[in-house]
């Protein structure tokens, strides 16, 4: 155990897995209370799109990603305010469209299949120094912003309409948790990959919600949640040979399914 | 002076017109009530009045400007209070959602962080929320969660967020709907109390209520019928307690002039 700590790509691991977790848990406590839930499922498939292109013409796979998942999130925020009829089959569209050009893109670009699994699975275990600094860097402004702007962010989460007549731009808000929604996804890529994203930004805020009075709490509750699942997965999934992504989920929802019998009875 | 006017408004959702020719004049301490069918209007005529919807042509002044731009004066109270029940926000956070932005007393904290980084929210804030869950008899609730309420106590809260504005305009859509008969009167004496200082639109079913606190009462059904029932509130008082929506309905029809 202590042996496997002083590889360096281990520490990397677990700084990664817990500064990722700490931002999902805050801003996956902002998806689950405003249900955003399937639209940042959107915007984690659409960013697929983002990777291709970054494939295909050769820059950061990061960097394309965050920006191709950000026009999402835009795009995604405008139609939720001003089309309120067809959120769904926009959403759905946009989903689809984005995964196609990322599948595209990779086809017309060569030899780069292998890698691509850890964009779909997650790649824990190869987060270097530079991505770390970018997580950081993030989970400093999703802090910043969430500490300064707390009241408006509870006070449109809870009831946008009352928060809109105190004189807060809920629009502006509502945008805003979507944005940071996408470039938190990017980085929970990193972890648990693509596919398992969602599971990731919903399984620990479902146990902290229950635990929890106040947003605030439940964020913070959240991420040190995440951590303990990210880390035990990490763990099990070094120790078995098995896929960090995958193993951090099921851990995660193994301890969903104790909480939640556990928690029904301690109410009875 | 009139602090609301509104002239000639009509509105539709889609194609459906739910409001026709509606003119109103509210005055400074007015207590008004509205009264109507389900599916009349009224809480329709209130968002239009809060701007939460807005009407092509602008009929709605509110001293003199469009709605939206006296937010601050008016407090308000929506029908649903049962949204998103399962919030992880206490009482007091709820209440305290009342207040506007960056009003003045921010700068007089003493909370550090409070008045230097406007963080959080500070001991008069706090304080005025107390005061205002005291008055809806709510203030032993004040760390619950919001989702562990009943509904009657989740519509105190609601009152108590809107009071805590301190605004000079109350408009309160069915406030008292699920609250018990001793909380109704609680809250309309608090009502009759404010209305010394301020105007307040309310729309109930309740009868007795606005006839017992109401100076004025405004019938909707996609028009508007709006009178001045102080002569009939006097007769009734000394006459029966037992006065039903019909009657007054009735009442309100004869003096169509
Ligand atoms: N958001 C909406 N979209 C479309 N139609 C609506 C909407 N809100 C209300 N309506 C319709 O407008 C009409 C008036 O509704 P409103 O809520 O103003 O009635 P109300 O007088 O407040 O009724 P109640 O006593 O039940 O509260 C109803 O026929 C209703 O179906
Ligand atoms: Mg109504």
């Amino acid at each position: 155990m202590l042996e496997l700590l002083s590889y360096e790509f281990i520490q990397n691991a677990i700084m990664a897995g817990v500064l990722v977790s700490f931002a999902s848990g805050i801003i996956g406590s902002l998806i689950v209370v405003n249900r955003m839930v399937f639209l940042a499922g959107g915007i984690a498939h659409t960013s697929y799109g983002g990777i291709g292109l970054a494939v295909y013409f050769g820059f950061p796979i990061f960097l394309g990603a965050s920006l191709f998942a950000v026009g999402a999130s835009l795009l995604i925020a405008f139609i939720t305010i001003n089309q309120k009829d067809k959120i769904d089959t926009f959403i759905g569209l946009i989903w689809a469209v984005g995964m196609a050009i990322g599948i595209i893109f990779i086809d017309l670009s060569t030899g780069y299949n292998v890698d691509l699994m850890s964009y779909l699975f997650g790649s824990i275990l190869a987060v270097s120094l530079n991505d770390i600094t970018y997580i950081s860097i993030l989970l400093t402004i999703i802090i910043f912003i969430v500490t300064f702007f707390y009241r408006q962010i509870l006070a449109v989460s809870y009831d946008s309409e009352y928060a809109n007549l105190r004189g807060i731009n809920a629009k502006f808000f509502y945008t805003l948790i979507l944005v940071l929604s996408a470039l938190t996804v990017v980085i929970a890529i990193k972890v648990v990959g693509l596919i398992l994203v969602i599971a990731l930004l919903t399984i620990p805020i479902y146990i902290a919600e229950k635990l929890s009075s106040s947003l605030a709490f439940m964020m913070f509750i959240s991420g040190v949640l995440s951590s303990l699942f990210t880390l035990i997965g990490l763990w099990l999934s070094y120790q078995y040979d098995l896929t960090s992504g995958a193993t951090i989920i099921m851990v995660s929802a193994l301890a969903l399914s104790l909480f939640l019998p556990i928690n029904a009875m301690m109410k009875n | 002076m009139s602090l609301i006017e509104i002239k000639k408004l009509s509105f539709a959702y889609g194609k459906d017109t739910v409001l026709e020719n509606i003119d109103l004049e509210v005055r400074e301490r007015d207590f008004l009530a509205i009264i109507g069918p389900n599916g009349g209007g009224k809480s329709t005529l209130l968002k239009l009045i809060l701007g939460i919807i807005s009407s092509k042509s602008d009929t709605i002044k509110i001293y003199n400007q469009k709605p939206m731009a006296n937010l601050s004066d008016i407090g308000y109270v929506p029908q649903n209070t049962n949204i998103n029940v399962n919030f992880p926000i206490k009482v007091i956070e709820v209440v305290m959602m009342g207040h506007i932005k960056g009003k003045k007393e921010r700068e007089k904290s003493k909370n550090f962080f409070h008045r230097y980084f406007k963080i959080g929210y500070n001991e008069f804030e706090k304080s005025c929320a107390l005061e205002s869950l005291r008055e809806v008899g709510m203030a032993e609730f004040a760390d619950k969660k919001i989702g562990s309420l009943s509904g009657g106590q989740r519509q105190r809260v609601m009152i108590a967020r809107a009071l805590c504005a301190k605004t000079k305009i109350l408009i309160l859509d069915e406030p008292t709907a699920s609250i018990d008969v001793s909380g109704q009167r609680q809250i309309y004496e608090l009502l009759k109390f404010l209305n010394k200082s301020i105007t307040i639109i309310v729309v109930s079913h309740d009868i007795s209520v606005i006839l017992g606190y109401a100076n004025r009462v405004a019938h909707i059904n996609k028009t508007l019928t709006f009178h001045d029932i102080s002569n009939y509130q006097k007769e009734i008082k000394t006459d029966d307690k037992h006065f039903c929506e019909v009657e007054m309905l009735q009442m309100l029809g004869e003096c169509k002039c």
